[in-house]
């Protein structure tokens, strides 16, 4: 989608539009060959106008003045088109974000329209918001517009389209006619056959209950209360859409945002402020923005390695020696590559990168290891020593709670596989039996498909 | 260990300044001189020190001056009306300590910018050190009573003025514990990535305010050491832009305003080679309407020529790999 915004470039292939091949060598070229894309982001300006965001950079002019008047009349009519009933001079940011999401369409369709194409349209939408949106895509249709719909919500897919085309991992998975539209169809479209699904063995049962979260709600999503339990030795593995409120949990978890609900270890109850909390009482997360909060790039491996367990290293003073000592029993016990201690973290490979954030926490003796999306950006064999280590972890009593969006980790490392949607626990699978299929069910919400299919109860 | 060539550069330029003026005017190596400006780099030494603190967090205090003039003239007054001096010292010290963390809660509690918070501490510490004065200028008069307080803030160790001696106190404490401490690879840690620094479990909030607290405690003790340096405090004009010295400093010892830079080193190098611009302007006939602006020049070729190096010494090693 990005390539068709102009973007970024494509390494090889060519577009085609209306037969002609035409390149978008910068954002707006395709603009101007009348392809919208309506972003799932919102990109709009929210200290301007609703009529200044959808003339942006196109005003009308009277002179050198901007014709506010001329915005505010056609504003008015493009509002009416895309059914939103506000004046054209509110803010942007008075707005819900359903009301955004219309401005941004009034926005695409107040210029010249071939193609549109919409990035998740519904995801912050209501139903009622959301039926207005597909009888107004259905109207455009019958105006000769085509649209291409980009969502993960089934049912919406399944209503709207004469044509559905799966990717997965960056290639064409699959194509479907209207009549061949069904959830199991498209299901399996988007899982495909080729996953490895050799098991990483683990060598112990799951140990009493490390981690309980209690009716957890997160700032994100205020009405889903979670229950959760992380058991000593188990690998506990979360899956879900991009947006279904697992990072949000576990930040929550580890103190970082603000949650309502209780948290026990090892069956008794506490309250984890902070991070610093959690450190404290042996909870760990390895975030999945590794680059902005789970390192400081511009410090070397051997700083990043002390940073949360100076206190421990050093008495009052800081102890180079003890430090070094420290730092290159961490980087060994990880197969860390580097260079030296003394090498500037942001060099190294993402692979290396993240073995030592998991380091830094190994060295500390964790009770529970929050992993967020442990393998992202990283190579095969980095990814393989990760998987091992991570097993070897559990084997030794750590609960680890492994947060991941790819299927194949999930399916080879997890004990327990629990799915969000959401915000909320749509499902729980023994990791063992756990198939693509009911895990991708599970995660766009089809509770009850998984159920009839499989004959599996859920619990 | 890190190139230190930030400290390097400029210890170059300050030779090379003093060398040249000192073949033009013999003047600079005259002992009242040396001593002068001894004093005036020992007391704008200490607050620069306060001041990189809070720079290496990422913030800034632009309070320092209209402080100076208010616990300056609540010096005088407290001493006026007979207070003991050592109760009226440790008001004054503690006052400073306390504004400034006042304003570590601002910044990290309320999540406000520290320019923000501190501009309003500028405007407002003048504003109440004009309103108690009712704009009279305070001073310290003979000195009755506390005649050995005034001694020895304006006098002298073995030749070596009182302020320098101080700031040779001040600089190996807070070399220690920028340095040497948890707490330095603590405020390090935070100027780079306070979110990681945060997800690494330390306290980021007391880390921030402690900065600010111990950046008004050595604020204070220079607002004394300048009280008594000058002897005539006025509300209005006392320490205006003195902020802006140690900014200017900090910045010009390395310190990066983004935070998570800087060494006690470069501060103090930035300090001396500020006064002895300043000394020069007055030795060499300078106009001193021009003083300001020769520092602006100092500082901006300083500034440049560092990241000039540094886009130099990037390319090196980008073309290596």
């Amino acid at each position: 989608m990005k390539i068709i915004a102009g973007v970024y470039q494509p390494d090889e292939g060519q577009i085609l539009l209306n037969g002609k091949n035409v390149s978008f060598p910068n954002p707006g070229s395709s603009l101007d060959s009348g392809i919208r894309i309506v972003f799932q982001e919102l990109t709009g300006l929210e200290n301007l106008s609703i009529g200044a965001n959808l003339f942006l950079g196109r005003e009308p002019r009277k002179g050198f003045l901007i014709d506010s008047k001329k915005i505010n009349q056609d504003s008015e009519k493009i509002l009416t088109k895309v059914g939103l009933n506000r004046s054209a001079q509110t803010l942007l940011g008075e707005l819900s974000l359903a009301e955004r999401q219309l401005v941004e369409i009034g926005r695409a369709l107040s210029m010249k329209v071939q193609v549109l194409i919409l990035d998740e349209p519904t995801s912050s939408l209501t139903l009622e918001e959301s039926n207005r949106l597909l009888t107004l895509i259905q109207e455009l249709k019958s105006e000769g517009v085509s649209i291409v719909y980009i969502s993960h919500r089934l049912d919406e897919v399944q209503a709207i389209s004469d044509r559905v085309v799966a990717l997965r991992d960056g290639k064409n998975a699959g194509e479907l006619a209207k009549e061949a539209i069904t959830h199991e169809s498209m299901i399996k479209m988007m899982v495909g056959r080729e996953v490895d699904t050799s098991r990483i063995q683990r060598n112990a049962k799951s140990g009493p209950k490390a981690l309980e979260l209690i009716n957890i709600s997160t700032e994100r999503f205020p009405d889903c209360k979670v229950n959760l339990t992380i058991k000593q030795r188990e690998i506990l593995g979360m899956a879900g859409l991009v947006g279904a409120g697992r990072t949000e949990l576990a930040r929550a978890t580890f103190g970082v945002d603000t949650c309502t609900g209780e948290i026990a270890i090892d069956g008794k109850q506490t309250h984890l402020k902070s991070p610093h909390d959690a450190i404290q009482k042996g909870i760990f997360l390895a975030p999945e923005d590794r680059r902005n909060v789970g390192l400081t790039l511009t410090s070397t491996v051997s700083d990043n390695l002390t940073l949360p367990n100076l206190k421990t290293i050093n008495k009052w003073l800081t102890h180079r020696s003890k430090e070094e000592e420290y730092a290159n029993e961490g980087v060994t016990k990880m197969g860390v590559k580097t260079a030296s201690i003394d090498t500037i973290i942001g060099t190294l490979s993402g692979g290396n990168q993240q073995k030592v954030v998991l380091s830094r926490w190994l060295m500390m003796n964790p009770k529970v290891l929050i992993v967020d999306e442990p393998t992202r950006g990283i190579d095969v064999g980095a990814k393989a020593e990760i998987y091992h280590q991570l097993r070897t972890l559990a084997d030794q009593g750590i609960g680890i709670w492994m947060i991941s969006s790819d299927m194949e980790e999930i399916l080879r490392m997890s004990d327990r596989v629990v799915v969000m949607h959401e915000g909320k626990i749509s499902g729980e699978l023994d990791g063992e039996s756990a198939t693509e299929e009911q895990v991708m069910a599970l995660a766009v919400g089809n509770t009850n498909a998984t159920n009839q299919q499989n004959g599996v109860s859920q619990s | 260990m890190k190139p230190r060539s930030k400290e390097l550069g400029i210890l170059v330029i300050l030779i090379l300044l003093v060398v040249a003026s000192a073949l033009k005017n013999p003047n600079v190596y005259s002992g009242a001189n040396l001593q002068n400006t001894g004093r005036l780099i020992g007391i704008y030494g200490i607050f620069s020190l306060g001041m990189g603190l809070v720079i290496i967090t990422g913030g800034i205090d632009l309070s320092v001056g209209s402080l100076f003039a208010l616990l300056g003239v609540g010096l005088a007054m407290m001493l006026e009306k007979g207070i003991h001096p050592v109760l009226a010292l440790s008001i004054t010290m503690a006052g400073g300590a306390l504004v400034g963390w006042t304003h570590g809660l601002l910044v990290t509690r309320m999540k406000l910018q520290p320019f923000v918070v501190t501009l309003c501490g500028l405007l407002l510490y003048r504003g109440v050190a004009r309103t108690i004065t009712e704009d009279a200028t305070k001073g310290f008069g003979d000195a009755t009573g506390f005649e050995w307080l005034k001694a020895a803030a304006t006098g002298s160790v073995i030749g070596v003025p009182v302020p320098l001696v101080l700031l040779v106190g001040f600089a190996i404490v807070t070399y220690v514990l920028l340095h040497k401490s948890i707490y330095g690879r603590y405020l390090f840690a935070v100027g780079k990535n306070e979110e990681a620094a945060r997800y690494a479990g330390i306290n980021t909030r007391s880390v921030i305010t402690w900065a600010y607290i111990l950046c008004g405690f050595f604020a204070a003790v220079s607002a004394i050491l300048l009280a008594f340096y000058t002897n005539s405090i006025a509300a209005s004009t006392h320490g205006n832009f003195y902020e802006l010295y140690a900014v200017a400093a900090a910045v010009l010892g390395g310190c990066s305003l983004r935070g998570g830079e800087g060494t006690v080193f470069g501060i103090l190098l930035g300090t001396t080679l500020l006064q002895v611009i300043r000394n020069l302007v007055n030795l060499l006939r300078i106009p001193s309407q021009l003083e300001f602006a020769v520092m602006a020049i100092v500082i901006l070729i300083g500034v440049l020529a560092d990241t000039l190096l540094q886009r130099k010494s990037n390319k090196v090693k980008t073309t290596k790999v």
